[in-house]
This record gives structure tokens, sequence and C-alpha cells, in this order.
């Protein structure tokens, strides 16, 4: 782990958006009386994504203000967390996981990808897309190796899936959050082996899978309702949804195109 | 109580006592870094590991485990703790070695060496040798005042410093950033520590990383004399220990007396010590032509004869200043006593106390101590945080325990806690004065000298008597009237009479232009002496009073004299001598006694033990060293009907520069800089 320091450049000052303060009176308002300061992990987060998602000395002062803190007691915590990006980072931070289950799977090499890519840990890309960081297990191990891109999982990499991620974004196409050979969750690489009947005509598991009886189990009019479904208006689920079928059916379907799928 | 068996001894110890305390009334020793019995448990550095029979089987932190949390052996035997087996040594020897796997090797350059806790416990518990071949870490120095000087490398991250601050000084001044092996202690980006009681993390950081600096490099622990010794910076009178070499002082320690201090002193009683060595009054001097010239003893003797035979004894008058001990104020007294002097004060400030309401009208009568035991306090006219710093912090103590109600009335400050802010000045005091009684057991009043070091300090005085009745603050089994000081001096010269007799002047009186003929100033620098009278002056520096002065006898400074000082509670503390005056001065008692046969009204006393007796068969409390008599009259009646209307002026503290209050820090480089930088802290935050 890098020592984690105040940045030499900050900006002059800081102040929450009038959502962002109303949001943080809101997080201020569950704790007890006198025990306000509980609540700064939850504010110097909110100042973070609200500043670009690196923490500039004048928030920490902001929020040790807001709390009724020292301004060294939330210092204490913004050192101490590696959540908390103390210098600027770029319009995708990549956080590799590097510890024994993603070196096993190869974290390695997704690192070289990372390093001729974007360069050294830390270091911001001149166009400020990219900086990378090696962060301890984030706890995806099943589908590693794995990184985190901003507030999102991109699992079972490859350094071939991987570069052609970080071009997918670089050039603002979409791209798939998640696994990125298209299983679900952490179900088996090779799809499920046991139990399969009782987990939607797919043959994937999940809150996403259509669930029938055993006992119909019909191809065809599952894949109907599926398609059906798939049309069905805005549940999170659902756009997600779609790519799974179209990767079950083999069909090379684009990807989706909302906007909420792409990052940023 | 709970009975547990340490190392075959068998104690009975309540159960809310950690092992550590069980372990030590059970007479083994468990070493410590982290742990300190004034702050809250850490449980970081490990060190004091010992292993529990019936527990898991692996060493415990004694300083964690609570007595109550053991489990009795096998039909019901007493837990049996171990601090002499192989799997505690081998524990001990493990943590040391981690301990010394960052720490340099710098004993021999470094200010800690010989009282040093990591010194002696590897000696004690350590390995031999290090098996250790790797880079040790490297930190950076950082700066974090004027007071405390930094080694970082040597830290070993006890946070003893960062748990001082936040929660005994209430500044939250120090943290640890970082984590792991990047963890560093440290202030605020650098910053000086804002607290009057910083130096106190240098006594207890257990290694050599954050040390005195104005005592840098300068002496080693065994060469040093140790002299126990009392404060006079303040009027709360702490228990300091002065460590001499030859005729120098060194440094000022603190010494434990939970009675008073606890184990802290401020940052005036500890860095005073180069003011004790510069502006020395060195030798006598007599003014001519308006110039000071250096005299001899003789010489100014004979001229202050010449000047007191030739004036009536109603125009004589004395001063008795802040740092004054008991003893020279008797012999003065009693000098005066033989001319027939009736002018005589020791308030310089014009506070309106006079014994003639009894000694409990001018004392700290809850004690503080007793400030734990009270559940309100109403502050009026004072700023506890700068007029005594370590009383503040127990007052702050009390109010993290909570259930302790603070109101304020006088200026508003942040004093480390919450208050409630009442009002301004003595209207507000008023409206106190016929209030239904407060719904507390102990409620307190502390009355600070900016309430009644005014004109209508003797009214105030009065209105907080009346509102103290009123309020419950003195009843039948409390007495929670509690006036503070800020004075070393004063209790004692109240105990004494020091005050004007009838028809005498009293201080502002005696300083007008034309008052008196001969005014005998001793010690008193916080008063301005208009042109007139024939001024002597005795005292340890040449500061204001001396450069008033016609005729100067070189006194001596608290350190260099045996005497007693009565604290703001009306505790008689004895302070032993440490050092000897520079040059011709002398102990002041001694000048005074030389003095009187030469105006032939020869005191009755020719040494220190003479004087005393004397003292004692006058006034017998002085003879009851460290205790407080429990029976102080106060005519509260006869108070409460004193003086006129108040005033409307707010209350303001008499203190506005903590670092510069006496002619001893007024000579000292350290408390200048300290107090420039508070200064420029204040510019800075007003901006």
């Amino acid at each position: 782990m890098t020592v984690r320091r105040l940045a030499e450049v900050q900006p002059d000052s800081f102040a929450f958006s009038a959502e962002n303060e109303a949001w943080a009176d809101a997080i201020i308002a569950k704790y007890p009386q006198g025990r306000q300061a509980s609540a700064v992990i939850s504010l110097l987060w909110r100042a973070q994504k609200q500043n670009d998602y690196w923490l500039p000395r004048p928030a920490i002062e902001a929020v040790a203000e807001k709390l009724g803190m020292p301004y060294i007691r939330v210092l204490e915590i913004a050192t101490f967390y590696s959540m908390f990006n103390l210098s600027p980072v770029g319009e995708y931070f990549v956080q590799l996981c590097g510890t024994t289950p993603c070196l096993l799977a190869g974290s390695d090499g997704i690192k070289s990808v990372l390093r001729n890519r974007i360069g050294e840990p830390g270091v911001v890309t001149a166009d400020g897309k990219f900086s990378w960081n090696e962060v301890e297990c984030l706890g995806a191990c099943c589908n590693a190796p794995m990184v985190q891109i901003n507030d999102d999982y991109f699992e079972d990499l490859t350094p071939d899936n991987f570069a052609k991620l970080l071009d997918d974004l670089a050039a603002g196409r979409p791209v798939r959050i998640g696994s990125q050979t298209g299983r679900v969750s952490s179900e088996p690489a090779g799809g499920l082996t046991a139990l399969a009947s009782f987990y939607g005509v797919s043959g994937q598991s999940g809150p996403y899978c259509v669930t029938e009886a055993p006992s119909m189990g019909d191809p065809a009019a599952a894949r109907a309702e599926l398609a059906a479904q798939s049309k069905a208006p805005a549940e999170p689920g659902h756009e997600r949804l779609k790519q799974e079928e179209a990767l079950s059916s083999g069909k090379p379907e684009p990807s989706v195109s909302s906007s909420d799928q792409t990052l940023n | 109580m709970t009975k547990l068996i340490v190392d075959d001894v068998e104690i009975d110890v309540p159960p809310e006592y950690t092992l550590l305390q069980a372990c030590e009334q059970a007479g083994a020793e468990i070493p410590r870094f982290c742990f300190h019995e004034r702050l809250s448990i850490a449980g970081n550095c490990r060190m004091c590991l010992v292993e529990v029979k019936g527990g898991p089987p692996k060493p415990s932190a004694s300083c964690a485990v609570a007595v109550r949390d053991l489990r009795p052996g096998p039909d019901g035997a007493p837990p049996v703790v171990l601090t002499k087996s192989p799997m505690v040594k081998k524990a001990r020897q493990g943590v040391m070695e981690f301990l010394l796997i960052n720490h340099p090797l710098d004993c021999p350059i470094c200010d800690q060496g010989g009282e040093c806790d990591l010194q002696d416990q590897a000696m004690a518990f350590g390995f031999e040798g290090s098996r250790y071949a790797e880079n040790k870490r490297a930190v950076e120095d950082k700066y974090i005042g004027p007071l405390v000087r930094t080694s970082m490398n040597r830290c070993i991250h006890c946070t003893r410093c960062v748990r001082f601050t936040a929660e005994v000084a209430g500044t939250g001044d120090m943290g640890a950033i970082g984590r792991g092996e990047d963890m560093e202690i440290t202030t605020y980006l650098e910053t000086a520590m804002g607290s009057e009681l910083q130096g106190n993390v240098a006594d207890l950081c257990p290694v050599g990383a954050l040390l005195p600096k104005p005592y840098s490099f300068k002496a080693r622990s065994w060469e040093l004399v140790k002299t126990e010794s009392i404060d006079v910076m303040d009027a709360l009178g702490s228990a300091i220990r002065i460590d001499t070499r030859g005729r120098e002082v060194m440094r000022i320690l603190p010494r434990v007396n939970d009675r008073v201090n606890e184990e802290w002193i401020s940052d005036k009683a500890r860095q005073i010590v180069d003011g004790l060595k510069s502006r020395r009054l060195d030798r006598p001097y007599i003014r001519e032509g308006g110039k000071l010239r250096p005299a001899s003893w003789r010489e100014a003797f004979a001229l202050i004869a010449e000047k007191i035979k030739a004036a009536p004894p109603h125009r004589i008058g004395a001063i008795a200043g802040d740092l004054c001990a008991v003893e020279e104020m008797f012999a003065l007294q009693s000098l005066m006593g033989g001319l027939g002097a009736v002018s005589l004060d020791c308030r310089q400030d014009g506070a309106k106390l006079d014994p003639a309401f009894g000694r409990g009208s001018y004392i700290f009568n809850p004690t503080i101590a007793g400030i734990e035991a009270a559940d309100g306090l109403m502050i009026i006219g004072s700023n506890p945080r700068i007029e005594a710093p370590v009383l503040n912090a127990r007052i702050r103590k009390r109010w993290l325990k909570g259930g302790f109600k603070i109101g304020l009335i006088g200026e508003k400050a942040d004093l480390t806690y919450d208050y409630a802010y009442l009002g301004a000045g003595p209207d507000t005091l008023a409206s106190f004065a016929d209030h239904a009684p407060a719904h507390m057991e102990k409620p307190m009043f502390l009355i600070g000298q900016g309430a009644l070091a005014r004109e209508d300090g003797l009214s105030v005085l009065a209105l907080a008597a009346k509102s103290a009745g009123a309020l419950g603050v003195i009843k039948d089994g409390w007495n929670g009237f509690a006036v503070l000081h800020t004075a070393a001096a004063r209790v004692g010269g109240l105990d004494l009479g020091f005050v004007p007799r009838s028809g005498g002047l009293d201080a502002a009186g005696m300083a007008q232009a034309g008052a008196l003929d001969v005014l005998y100033n001793l010690g008193a620098d916080e008063i301005d002496i208009e042109p007139g009278a024939f001024v002597i002056y005795q005292g340890s520096h040449g500061d204001r009073g001396a450069a008033r002065a016609d005729v100067i006898l070189p006194g001596a400074a608290y350190t260099e004299k045996s005497g007693l000082y009565v604290n703001t509670e009306g505790r008689v503390q004895l302070a032993d001598r440490a050092n000897f005056p520079p040059g011709d001065a002398r102990e002041d008692w001694a000048i005074l006694r030389a003095l009187s046969d030469v105006l032939s009204r020869k005191l009755a006393f020719d040494s220190l033990k003479g004087l005393r007796e004397r003292l004692f068969a006058a006034h017998p409390h002085f003879a009851a060293i460290d205790a407080v008599s429990d029976n102080a009259s106060f005519d509260l009646d006869r108070l409460t009907g004193a003086g006129g209307a108040a005033g409307s002026a707010s209350f303001a503290s008499p203190i506005t520069d903590f670092y510069l209050t006496n002619p001893i820090a007024r000579a000292s480089a350290v408390m200048a800089e300290c107090s420039a930088m508070r200064l420029d802290l204040a510019r800075h935050a007003a901006e």
C-alpha cells in the first residue's frame, strides 16, 4: 500500500452541493445527539463523489466543521481508508485486486495491461481518462481476476478482454458491467451442473433468470416469455437480462446501449 | 470484590479493575507503553501481555481485560493469572523485538536516554540482540509547536500523546495519519498545538519521539539534582520537581498530586526555566539623577533608612506582589507593623477580597478535587483555561463524565468544554440573587478575578454570595463557593491579613501620585506606581517594578528560596530551595531581616526556622502543610450586605496574555515565542 498523504495541489474551497448537503443532513440525523461524528465516513464518501472521485483538503475541513470534529480526526480517517483518494484520479479509476485468489487467477497479466496502457500506479494519463492502483481483496474471488472501475466491478478478466474493455471505455463505447465472460454473478463458469432444473429455463441462476416449474421445461415457450419480459419497462435488472438472453441464445446482438449502462 | 490468584498470590480486588491493576496490587511488575492511568485504554502496544489460565490459549493484554471478565477455575477456584510464566516471557520478548525493529539505535544522542521506558524495558524484558536485517522505516520529523521537539523515527505509536490532547487537553491537536507501516503521529498539517498543556505530551512519551524543545541537548537525567517544589505561575500551586545542575535550573517537571494537579502542569510552569536566568537583579541599585547605578547593600540600606526615618508612619506603605512566599510577606508585615505603617496591600490587581468576611470568602472552598464531586458549575468572570489550565483540565474531566451542567457569565471563550452562555456582567448574576434553589446536589460557583478586580468588585462578590445562597451553592454539608485566584501569593497574603489597617490605603491608593512618601514594593510588577513616593523595589527580575524603583534590593526567585505558598483552595504547601540566587541577591526574608536592623526595628527572628516559629504562633493554620483546614469561616450575611449596587460593565478576564503574566515569564524567550505565535494565530483566525 502506498503512503497516503494529501495532494500538493489543492483547490481553494469546497462546499457540498445543495442536494448533497440535504443528503448529509439526513445521514447525520440518523445518529443520536452527540454522536454526529459517526457520520464522518458517509460524508467523506459523498464529498469524494462530488469532487471527481478524490478528496481535497478543503473537503476534509468542510466535513470536520459540519460534524464539529477537530480537523486531525477527519484527516486520520481520510488517510486510513484506501477508498478515499487524496489526489486526483482519472475519469476511469481502476482498482486492481492483487490479493491471493486474483493473483493465482492471473492478476499479474491484468497488471501488465494496466502498466502498458496507463503507466505507473497513481499516475493519471495525459488525457485524464485513466489512473489505477492496486488494492487488497475486493471480495469477488470467485470471478477472479477482477478490477473495480469507479463504482462497478469487472470480473473474469483476461489480458485480452481487459484491454478491449479499456479501449471501449476510452472510446466512450458501452461496456458490460460484471463478468466479462457472461456468467451470472458467481455461478460456475460453464453453467450450472447441479439442480439446474430449479433455476430457470435459461439454465442460469440468479434474480434475473426466468423461473418456471421444473416439469414445464419447454424451452421455446420460456424464450418467448423471456423476450416479453425483456421488453417490460425499467427494472434495473432488465437491461442485464437482455444481455444474458442474448448471450445464452448465442446471437451476436450488439451490447446494450442505454446510457445508464455505460460508466460515467 | 473478586478473588484471583496472580503468581501464587491470592488477592481481592474490585471487579472493574483491569488485570494490570490487579497484578500491580499483587506486587507483580507489568511492563507497558500505551497504558496510562489517566488516559483511556488503547491496548495497542501489547507489552503488558500476561497468561490467563482458563482463558484463551494465548497471552492477554492485561491493560484491556477486566477482572470481572475472567472465568473461575474448576470447582469455583479463583481465576489464575501468570506474569512470569515462559509463555509471558516469550510474548514480551517478541513484542519488544517488534517494537525495536523500527526503533533507531540512537540512545547515545537521545535526550530521553537514562529515563526512557523503552530503554529500561528492553533491558528488563527484551532479547539480547536483533534478528532483523532489513531496512528500518524512516519517518520525517514533524513541527508540532515551539515547546515540543519531535524525532519521529523513535515513535512506537503508543498514541498517548493523541489521547492526551483529545481527552485531557481537549484541543484534539494530535492524531495518527495513515495506517500500518505508514502510520505517523502528527498535528493537522504540522501546525503548532493549541493547548496550554501541550508540554505534557513530552512527559507522556515513553520514548524519545516527543521531547521538550527548549531543553534539547542540555543535560542528562542522571546529572540532575531533583528538588520537590511548588509552582507559582498560577494560583493552583501545582506540584513540580525542579531539576538543577550545579547552580542552574535545567528543567521543571510535574509531580503527582491528585488533590491539585494530578500529574499535569501548564506550559508556563514548565518552560519558564530560561526566564530564571535572564534579566536578573543580581546586586542592589540606587537611582541617582534619574539613572540606576549599582550600589552595595550598605549604601542601599543607608539610603532606605534615611528615607523611612524622615517619613511619618502614615506616609509609609507596602505592596506585596504575586510571587511572594508567605515568609517574606510576614517579615514585611512585621517590619511595617514595627514602623507603625497602616497602608499594606497584597492585592495589586485591586481585587475586592477581604479577610474580614472570613477565609471562606476568598478561597476555592469545594477544593480542586471537589470539582469531580460537583454536578453543576457556574463560571463567573473567569477564563479558567488561561487563568489555571490544569484546573480547566479538571473541569473538562468532570464534564466528560456527563451529568455536569456548566454556565458562564463573562467573556465567551473556547474552554474545551460546552457551556451555556448566560450573560456578560453583573446584571446576569443579579438575576440569580433571588433564584429558586438549583435542582442539583452539589452546584459550584467559580468566581474569577475578572469579576472581583474592579471598582464594584465587592458588590459583585456580595451578589455572588447572595446568589450562591439562593441557588444552594452554599448549604449544609456543601460549600461550592470557589474563588479562583491568579496569583500564587494572594491567598497567603490574605491569610496573613496583608491588607490595609484602619485608615490605610489600598494598592491603588498607594500607587497614586503623592499618596505616600515611601513605598516598599515587594515584587509587585503588575501595578503602575505614579511619581512622588520613594519606591523600594525588592524582587528578582528587572521588570516594571524595578523600572519605577529608587532603590532596588535583589531578591530570590521562587526556585531559590524555601517558602510557603497557599494555593487558591487554601492549601498550604512548602516549596524547597533548588538553587541559589545570583550574585549579591539574597533570600527575601533575610533582606527584610537585615534591613530591620538598620532601621532599628529589629525583627525577632534570625533564621528561617525562627521566622516560621513566629509565623506558626501567629497563624497556626500555616503549620498544617499540604492540608486545607476544612472549617473556613464565612461571614455570608455580612458579605451579602456589603458593597453598593454593582455596575453593569462586562466581566473581562484579568489575563490578556497567558504566556506573559509575571516578571519571570516576561524574561523568558520561550514564553515570548509562544506569546508571539498565539497572537499570530489569533490574527489569522480573525482574518
